[in-house]
């Protein structure tokens, strides 16, 4: 049977799995359309917390960028795991105590502020859209090379199944889908890491393989015989960067910020019952999150010698069928500069004749490693997998940003429960149409984007929130003033050295610091930090009874409010 | 402990007296943790995988240049360790101070 079919088979099995769980768990009030009921245990809640955290851009580009840029790639690898420390020993558990639905409900209440509220929700929908209109164009990758069908048909596909179950199910539909999606998606991103990680040193285990010898009998290590092949082709050694030491120092904070600050992982912390699940969870969330991140690291390197063992100083006329196939895709191009017909692949631009997109490199790597038809298919399966359970996981946190924070606690507080639960899907209705909207049109600047969710969740979200569990003299003055000061930053920063709004983009050497637009998430965090607890200094300290909430939520089981103790 | 809680929480000025103390006191071991922990958090992944990654390169473990080893392997694992630490020392903190039995 050939990739396409099995891909058809797969894809259609994991798909009619994810629509008979959201049957399954459609959601009837508001309390389960936002918090799944609040009853998920630590395990089902870790495993949605990692599928809702790895997104496309984790399963598919992560690797292929380390596979590029080696050492420098390490700032993902530790950004994006360091993250969960802080969230499960600085944010978990205290607003699990909180136990309200969104975080602009912690932010609001905490800083007993409509103004708060309003900003905070202005940051998530931000934060969020960013994200999700990435994923979206993720789906259509897949689709388009897997299923041979249109780019935009393949979006539309991804929009109607969110729909379906985001739609229907709310945070409980989405919550044991993802508990599939996780599954579906280590699993595909395993079984082809274990076969290449055999066939290239004999080790089974990818972590391990990485470090051993390699299988051809030479007795080189593996690594040492990537930095020999890097360096001969004129690339900096695989094991050295390109970045300097400062600003790969605040990328990985700037990740590790924003990950802990992100709306969408927090949210998942409310759906636990205990304060002691939150914290369970976040562990068992990074575990299963590390599985693929140890692993990735791995991939990086068996695909980037295989690429080039494949590639450099070969006949263009007798490269594999994959490599066709990606050349149709636009995303990988040969041009014979020097009329030779052989690839040269070299790190000067002048003469190097290949051009790689990173996101290849883990689709196409089972097809380069020669492994089986149905690996093939089920590394597409998982792409969508990880793709759509961030997708369904955004849009939550949009929709209920709209029916509870703005709706329900801003513009009409009166409206019935059943009132808002009806916002709350139409909100997620439209949410997935912009999402598509932008899947199908991407504005040119999503990738870059994409730094700028992760910048400006921690330049706002993680200050805000963090001093507000361990300083309780912070008043809403500092709060919002810190808020609005780190994310003001934060956008013209992006605006001035990434997204070039501001005239010609400067070069380099103009950043502040040093400091590339990635990276300056972590000074604007600095800034909130500085200017939030300037302000409250010189303004009234927050009233007793907040005073006394701060209190409350530092000790796991005292004056719960009456309501979360009656039995559901 | 559990009674004592009880108690604490129906009655009158000085037992809340002694359950502000004992709050206290739980904080602050709390504090006491986390400063250790992220100490670990910040010496594996920032001193070791980034500031020192240079020298420690200098020292090969199997096929690995540490520092190397460091950034995209060890940090991840010691990560994971941390918060089970964490969630070691906070169920048995909780258990001592009576706040484990929630609803």
């Amino acid at each position: 049977m050939n990739v396409q079919s099995w891909t058809y088979i797969i894809v259609g099995i994991t798909f009619a799995l994810y629509i008979g769980i959201a049957i399954w768990s459609r959601a009837g009030t508001t309390k389960e359309f936002y918090v799944a009921g609040g009853g998920v245990s630590p395990l089902a809640n870790g495993m949605a917390t990692a599928a809702d955290w790895m997104s496309a851009a984790s399963f598919i580009s992560m690797a292929g960028i380390i596979s590029f840029t080696g050492y420098d790639g390490s700032v993902y690898l530790m950004g994006w795991t360091g993250g969960y420390v802080l969230l499960a020993l600085l944010l978990a558990p205290y607003l699990r105590k909180f136990g309200k639905f969104t975080v602009p409900d912690f932010i609001g209440d905490r800083y007993y502020s409509k103004t708060a509220r309003i900003v905070a929700v202005f940051c998530a929908l931000i934060v969020s859209f960013t994200y999700v209109a990435g994923q979206m164009r993720g789906v259509g990758v897949v689709f388009s090379r897997f299923l041979e069908v249109d780019i935009n048909t393949g979006v539309i596909i991804g929009m109607i199944i969110v729909l379906f179950y985001a739609v229907l199910g709310g945070m409980k539909g989405i919550t044991y889908t993802q508990v599939a999606q996780y599954c579906v998606l280590i699993f595909a991103f395993m079984v082809p890491a274990i076969f290449i990680s055999i066939q290239m040193t004999g080790n089974p285990i990818p972590q391990m393989g990485m470090g051993a010898t390699v299988n051809d009998g030479s007795g080189l290590y593996l690594i040492e015989k990537l930095n020999g092949l890097s360096t001969d082709l004129g690339f900096t050694a695989y094991t050295d960067g390109n970045k300097s030491m400062l600003d790969i120092f605040a990328i990985t904070l700037a990740l590790m910020v924003g990950t802990a600050g992100l709306p969408h992982v927090i949210v998942r912390f409310f759906t636990v019952k205990r304060v002691k699940d939150a914290r369970k969870s976040a562990g068992l969330a990074l575990l299963l999150i590390a599985i693929l991140y140890t692993t990735a690291p791995a991939v990086a390197v068996f695909a980037r010698i295989n690429l080039i063992e494949t590639v450099s100083e070969k006949p263009y006329m007798g490269m594999p069928a994959w490599f066709k196939n990606w050349e149709e895709t636009g995303l990988l191009s040969f041009e014979d500069k020097n009329g030779d017909g052989n690839i040269q692949y070299v790190a000067d631009t002048q003469i190097n004749e290949l051009i790689v997109d990173p996101d290849i490199m883990v689709l196409a790597n089972p097809e380069i490693a020669n492994l089986p038809a149905w690996v093939i298919a089920l590394v597409a399966a998982g792409s969508l997998a990880a793709a759509l359970s961030t997708a369904a996981g955004l849009l939550l946190v949009i929709s209920a940003s709209v029916s509870h924070d703005l709706i329900k606690k801003t513009f009409n507080p009166n409206i019935t429960e059943k009132g808002e639960l009806i916002a709350a899907r139409l909100a997620a209705v439209a949410a997935v149409c912009i999402a598509g909207y932008f899947g199908i049109h991407p504005p040119g600047f999503v990738a870059a984007v994409v730094a700028l969710a992760f910048g400006l969740a921690a330049a706002s979200f993680f200050p805000a929130i963090v001093l507000g569990i361990f300083y309780k003299r912070m008043n809403k003055e500092g709060a919002i003033s810190g808020m609005l000061v780190g994310i003001s930053f934060m956008l013209y920063y992006m605006a001035k050295y990434k997204l070039g709004w501001l005239g010609e983009i400067p070069p380099p050497d103009q950043w502040w610091f040093g400091i590339s637009p990635e990276g300056f998430g972590s000074v604007a965090m600095l800034l909130n930090f500085m200017v939030a607890i300037l302000v409250s200094i010189f303004t009234p300290v927050p009233p007793k009874h907040i005073q006394e909430l701060v209190e409350n939520i530092r000790i796991p089981n005292i004056n719960n409010n009456a309501h979360e103790q009656l039995p559901h | 402990m559990n009674a004592l809680n009880l108690l604490i929480t129906t009655t009158n000025k000085p037992f809340k007296m002694i359950q502000k103390t004992s709050h206290k006191k739980y904080w602050k071991t709390n504090l006491k943790y986390l400063t250790i922990l992220l100490s670990i958090w910040f010496l594996t992944s920032y001193v070791f995988g980034i500031l020192l990654v240079d020298n420690l390169n200098e020292i090969q473990i199997w096929g690995f240049p540490l520092g190397f080893w460091f950034a995209q392997q060890g940090a991840i694992y010691v990560f994971v360790i941390l918060i089970f630490v964490y969630v070691y020392l906070m169920n048995r903190l909780d258990k001592a101070n009576g706040f484990d039995q929630e609803s």
